[in-house]
């Protein structure tokens, strides 16, 4: 058995918290690049342009890139050679998005549904937890904005929709947003699972790099072939018209009941920020 | 598309000539209000009491900024989504609120009450919150203290970059998404 302590979590994560809030990935602003070179429309391109110098500030200026710091979500795989002392894992990540939040100068975005009081310090936190072989502790962390949170949804689609139904849920959902979740977004879809399971693996495949590709060509193919169709729509950078409505479409696969097509739209905005550390 | 430099408050004849598409930088004072204000906002009009700023000639940000770092009098301060205001705006309008900062649609009600009371809906760049912040020269928290991002503040900004979204004659800005070539139609 391997020891990780506990205060190591804490400042793992409440460094992670931070740095994915104040630098953008490359791996986006990569994207966001290559989109500023391919459209042509000048108000497409000034909003990329805004965007790229957004993040050079930030950067510089350890400002958050968007107030909308996010909830602080996890997907913490542990490794089953590896053990946690000196406290609780799920309260050492709470630990750590809390003096994140707080050092950082993030915005604390977490409110009682019904009475919208704020809890004031940003948790909880939303932890999916895996466990994995090996002896280490991996912890992804994103924080997901509320704008482009709200105009995700779940459906149970008939298994006789099949690619075709997925396909054109996937691209009304995304007209239906139109301007609202901040395009040029990232879509995370899940199909298949249950109800609950595929609205998890989509937000688990946002944690993937946006230049990465999916290792099975098939589903890589679809992710592609939605990409295109997507960007067909014109909505464009913040939804002023453009070729670039996504940056990217990620998708999961997995088994599912014989009676059902789960499917899961994970709408991300442009802002994609995401960390992960290996303890 | 025309390009023009406004002082706060505003009035008929600052909004009548923008059209969709129109660049602004504002300059003067606006307030921050978003989901939680906006109804502490329509409870005080209910009970008939004074709100806590004049709404003639007014513009609201849809904005609920991350905290100020020592030496800058705010944090990351881009807009949020704007629809969530609707139910509350054009009741705002109508008692003088002459222009609203954010992003995304808005509804029917109030891109009509845009048109009934001369008024405007500005977008700020969504997820720019660092680079809209070097507009904001000074805030301060003028009333719900309690709501933390969601107070009302007071904000000074100069040359604030704007683009006209809904203007006060009807028109629209945003792409009407081409479902026919994305294959839905």
């Amino acid at each position: 058995m391997r020891i990780i302590h506990t205060n190591d979590i804490v400042n793992a994560v409440a460094r992670m918290c931070v740095k994915a809030n104040t630098e953008l990935p490359d791996d986006v602003r990569n994207k966001l690049s290559q989109a500023m070179e391919e459209e042509t429309s000048p108000s497409a391109r000034e909003v990329l342009r805004q965007l790229l110098e957004n993040a050079d500030l930030a950067a510089e200026t350890k400002l958050p890139l968007c107030q909308d710091t996010g909830l602080a979500v996890f997907f913490v795989e542990v490794g089953d050679e590896a053990r946690v002392e000196g406290g609780n894992l799920r309260d050492a990540i709470n630990e750590g998005a809390r003096k994140g939040y707080q050092e950082g100068y993030l915005r604390k975005s977490a409110c009682d549904p019904f009475t919208r009081a704020n809890t004031g310090d940003g948790t909880p936190a939303i932890i999916h937890f895996d466990f994995v072989p090996g002896d280490k502790l991996r912890i992804v962390f994103m924080a997901k904005g509320g704008g482009s949170e709200n105009m995700s949804r779940v459906t149970m689609l008939a298994p006789a929709q099949g690619w075709e139904g997925i396909k054109k849920y996937v691209i009304e959902r995304v007209a239906e947003a139109g301007p609202n979740p901040c395009p040029p977004t990232v879509l995370g879809i899940g199909i298949g699972g249950t109800f609950d399971h595929a609205a998890k693996i989509a937000k688990k495949s946002l944690m993937r790099r946006l230049d990465d590709t999916h290792p099975d060509p098939e589903i890589a193919a679809k992710e592609k072939e939605l990409e295109e169709a997507v960007n067909r729509l014109g909505i464009g950078p913040m939804g002023l018209g453009g070729k670039t409505t996504v940056l990217s479409v990620k998708m999961t696969v997995e088994p599912c009941h014989l009676a059902s097509l789960p499917l899961a739209v994970n709408v991300q905005c442009h802002s994609q920020r995401h960390e992960e550390v290996v303890l | 598309m025309a390009e023009y430099k406004l002082t706060t408050p505003l009035t008929d004849a600052d909004i009548t000539p923008l059209k969709a598409g129109d660049v602004v930088f504002l300059t003067g004072t606006i307030y921050s209000a978003r989901d939680a204000a906006h109804k502490k906002l329509v409870e005080l009009l209910d009970k008939g009491e004074d709100l806590p700023f004049d709404l003639q000639g007014a513009a609201i940000y849809y904005v609920g900024p991350s905290p100020a770092p020592p030496g800058r009098p705010i944090g990351a301060a881009g807009p949020t989504t704007s629809y969530r205001m609707d139910s509350y705006a054009p009741r705002l309008h109508r008692l003088g609120l002459k222009a609203t900062i954010g992003k995304g649609k808005r509804n029917d009600e109030t891109r009509k009450a845009l048109q009934d009371h001369t008024a405007v809906y500005f977008g700020a760049t969504g997820g720019a919150g660092a680079l809209l912040s070097n507009s904001i020269k000074a805030s301060e928290v003028i009333a719900f203290e309690e709501l933390g991002p969601e107070a009302i503040r007071k904000m000074t900004v100069e040359d604030f970059p704007l683009l006209v979204i809904n203007d006060s004659h009807g028109q629209e800005l945003y792409a009407v998404p081409d479902r026919k070539a994305a294959g839905i139609e």
